[in-house]
């Protein structure tokens, strides 16, 4: 049908070629020697200073990944990477410590600038219209370079700080915490970022303390030949509440650049996490060169009784993802939702999904999934559902929706159900559905442009998770779905 | 006007319009009536620009300008209007959402400002009122869960807002009950302007008892093979149309 050529051909041509943050900052960074070695992990270690804890964390985490393999399970196919050919640290040179804004070097400012983040509390405070009262770390490379409304979240009580501050400033939260979701030993990209992580933001929100504002870390790597290996741990003590926003961005290179990221999120008794991400990683151009291999663990422990965690994200970017952000419903009545749009066009490909691990009595979760698939790109939901033998009542709830665009990608469902309680009731819905020329066309026929068609179908398609965003990050995520989609540069 | 000569059209080698040839003057409502599968669906959307199609000849003219060049958004800009005999459902996307990304595509591509919301809304509510739908359908997600009358009266609302020049009425009345016909006759009799044409396709003579053709056209195999006044449809529906299969067969 020439109608569906034609769309496959636009979408071809337009989409990722066009990623519109592929710009690249010239600046004088600091890098070990490239490659991993012990010496590695300690001039990391050495460089944040940080305590002999940390550092044997590290080293134990190195030697565990020097043994492990790098799994092949998942739906993606890619050369090997090699892990000698990377560098696994790169620090702007002026770095020293915890900086005030007026530290960072200005061309910094003005790639957080490009990227539409308002370092500057005063722009803050004066309402840059798009992203107001959201108090904002950014990571640039391995570390953090600002982070924002540092005073009144203190007022509350609230610590929002660069993971490296944190490890000195509150060693003894983060020594109890890091690493009890993800443990060092989980998955090799996950053994790897505990070996070598660069930074990350570290929350703790206190017992009853509902979060002022939306938190928000903006991730970049820019440097050619890097790694990035953030690590970030979100505690939200009894009772409390708090919102946290993640959005990543990286220039476009003609080489795959390495994303291994951890996120550790704990909810304690009555507490609630919602956890947003975009990822807008560069996907590669058109032919599927260069691009970001995004392999990141992502997990978070419902360990109080009735807390709440919640997960949405929208993933338009990266070459590859490898992305399965996860709840273990360990306390009684807890609660774990999952809302999910992943879009991948060119040559992308995306294994992504969930697990919901039902621990204690009366958990439910919630899942709902839409994959997008245009071009030539693949995309798979993996999900697995467990209840353990304690799980009474256990409830989950999965509705996983595939849409095509064109006909020369893929979409596919790898549901993984797991029952050891009688009681456990799991319900799973999966449709599949191609954009139909015929819808295309009536839209067309009442004025909207074939690309401004396919966008608003496929807004509709993802509606019902795109509301779980905060308004401004929906607002965001609607226009890099029709970017990603239909090349219409905003 | 719009102008119609020769039109040949086929698609997957099935020729479907076999030199058809139709003119509709501005203000004139023209009937096309014909048996099932003469051509009458294909004929509204080559007009309207469908792909798939294969045109071999012929011209659709629209004010003098040939718009078999243009896309069907292009079309719809410069007032071509079809409402469809099988309405598509557009699941998650708000019928006012919908209105207003039409109407606003439609506005850009003419050089028109976006019209403001307030007045979109009142535009809508003023047109919803004539047509009876409900203000809390506007809030559903297009066509979707609607009854087929229901779908036919969402056809002629958009009709309304968009305020085309050239308007193609596809078997608006089937499935349609008698109080809901009367309601979109009545819609679309509003509607009737000495700027405006329409081209009403149905195969049966009650719609035209309420929308009162000027001219009356019987479609057989692809062509045009009989006009004349609107008691040319009363003529069809007590003889049926064995004649102009005939007719068209010579
Ligand atoms: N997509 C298609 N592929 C092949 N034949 C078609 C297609 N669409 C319509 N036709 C054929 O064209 C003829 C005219 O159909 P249509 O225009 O729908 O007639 P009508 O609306 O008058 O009932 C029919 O014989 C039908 O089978
Ligand atoms: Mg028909």
């Amino acid at each position: 049908m020439p109608a569906v050529q034609d769309t496959i051909d636009r979408v071809k041509l337009i989409d990722v070629d066009q990623y519109k943050y592929g710009f690249e900052t010239e600046i004088e960074m600091e890098k070990p020697a490239i490659g991993l070695t012990e010496d590695t992990v300690r001039y990391i270690s050495d460089r944040k200073n940080e305590p002999a804890w940390l550092l044997e964390w590290r080293l134990d985490a190195y030697k565990r990944w020097l043994t492990m393999r790098e799994p092949d399970w998942s739906r993606v196919d890619y050369p090997g990477i090699k892990y000698d050919e990377i560098y696994y640290y790169a620090a702007p040179k002026a770095n020293a410590g915890p900086m005030s804004l007026d530290d960072i070097d200005p061309e910094i400012l003005k790639t957080y600038e490009k990227l539409g983040i308002p370092l500057r509390e005063v722009e803050a405070l004066e309402g840059v219209q798009t992203r107001s009262n959201i108090a904002v770390d950014a990571v640039f490379d391995s570390v953090s370079v600002a982070t924002t409304f540092k005073a009144e979240l203190a007022k509350a009580g609230v610590l929002f700080m660069p993971i490296s501050e944190a490890v000195h400033e509150h060693p003894e939260l983060v020594q109890k915490y890091l690493g009890s979701v993800v443990p060092a030993t989980d998955n090799f990209f996950a053994t790897l970022n505990s070996a070598v992580f660069s930074d990350g933001s570290f929350v703790y929100i206190p017992p009853g303390v509902r979060c002022p504002m939306e938190l928000s870390t903006y991730f970049r790597i820019n440097e050619r030949n890097t790694g990035q290996f953030e690590r970030t741990l979100i505690i939200a003590d009894k009772g409390s509440y708090v919102s946290y926003l993640e959005g990543c961005t990286a220039p476009r290179r003609d080489e795959n650049q390495l994303h291994a990221a951890v996120v550790e999120l704990v909810t304690l008794d009555d507490a609630e996490i919602k956890y947003s991400t975009v990822q807008n990683w560069f996907p590669g151009d058109a032919e599927g060169k260069g691009g970001i291999y995004n392999f990141v663990t992502k997990r978070g422990d419902c360990r109080g009784k009735n807390s709440i965690i919640t997960w949405t994200q929208v993933e338009t970017g990266s070459a590859i993802t490898w992305k399965y952000p996860s709840c273990i419903l360990r306390g009684d009545g807890s609660r774990g939702e999952f809302y999910s749009i992943a879009i991948s066009n060119g040559k992308q490909q995306v294994d992504s999904g969930t697990k919901m691990i039902h621990l204690g009595k009366n958990t439910t979760s919630r899942v709902i999934s839409k994959g997008i698939a245009a071009g030539r790109s693949d995309n798979t939901y993996r999900g697995l559902i467990s209840a353990h033998r304690r799980a009474t009542n256990a409830r989950n709830f999965t509705n996983c929706d595939s849409l095509l665009i064109g006909d020369q990608c893929g979409a596919h469902t790898v549901p993984y159900l797991e029952s050891n309680n009688a009681s456990a009731v799991f319900e799973h819905e999966a449709t599949t559905s191609k954009i139909s020329d015929d819808q295309k066309f009536y839209c067309m026929q009442r004025g909207l442009g074939e690309e401004e068609a396919v966008a608003l179908i496929v807004n509709g398609f993802v509606k019902d998770v795109l509301q779980q965003l905060p308004m401004e990050f929906a607002v965001e995520a609607q226009k890099l779905i029709s970017i990603s989609l239909e090349g219409s540069v905003g | 006007m719009i102008e119609i000569k020769n039109l040949v059209v086929q698609i997957e080698d099935n020729r479907i319009l076999n030199g058809l040839d139709l003119k509709v003057a501005d203000g004139e409502v023209a009937a096309i009536m014909g048996p099932n599968g003469s051509g009458k669906s294909t004929l509204s959307y080559v007009i309207a620009g469908k792909e798939d199609y294969e045109v071999l000849d012929g011209e659709v003219l629209l004010d003098g300008e040939n718009i078999l060049e243009m896309d069907a958004a292009e079309r719809a800009a410069a007032g071509v209007f079809l409402a469809f005999q099988y309405p598509l459902e557009i699941p998650g996307v708000g019928t006012m959402t919908f209105l207003k990304a039409a109407l606003n595509a439609q506005r850009k591509a003419r050089g028109e400002e976006p019209l403001s919301t307030p007045e979109l809304i009142k535009r809508v509510n003023a047109a919803g009122e004539v047509l009876e739908i409900k203000r809390d359908f506007l809030k559903r997600a297009l066509n979707v869960g609607f009854s087929g009358g229901e779908k036919k009266r969402m056809e002629i609302l958009q009709m309304a807002l968009l305020e085309p020049r050239f308007c193609i009425l596809d078997e608006t009345d089937s499935g349609l009950d008698i109080d809901a016909l009367r309601i979109v006759s009545d819609g679309v009799n509003k509607l009737r302007d000495p700027g405006r044409s329409f081209l009403v396709i149905t195969h049966y003579q009650r719609l035209l008892n309420h929308i009162v053709p000027d001219t009356v056209h019987v479609m057989s195999a692809g062509r045009i093979v009989k006009s004349g006044g609107k008691e040319l449809a009363l003529e069809l529906e007590a003889n049926g149309y064995a004649d102009y299969r005939q007719l068209a067969a010579e």
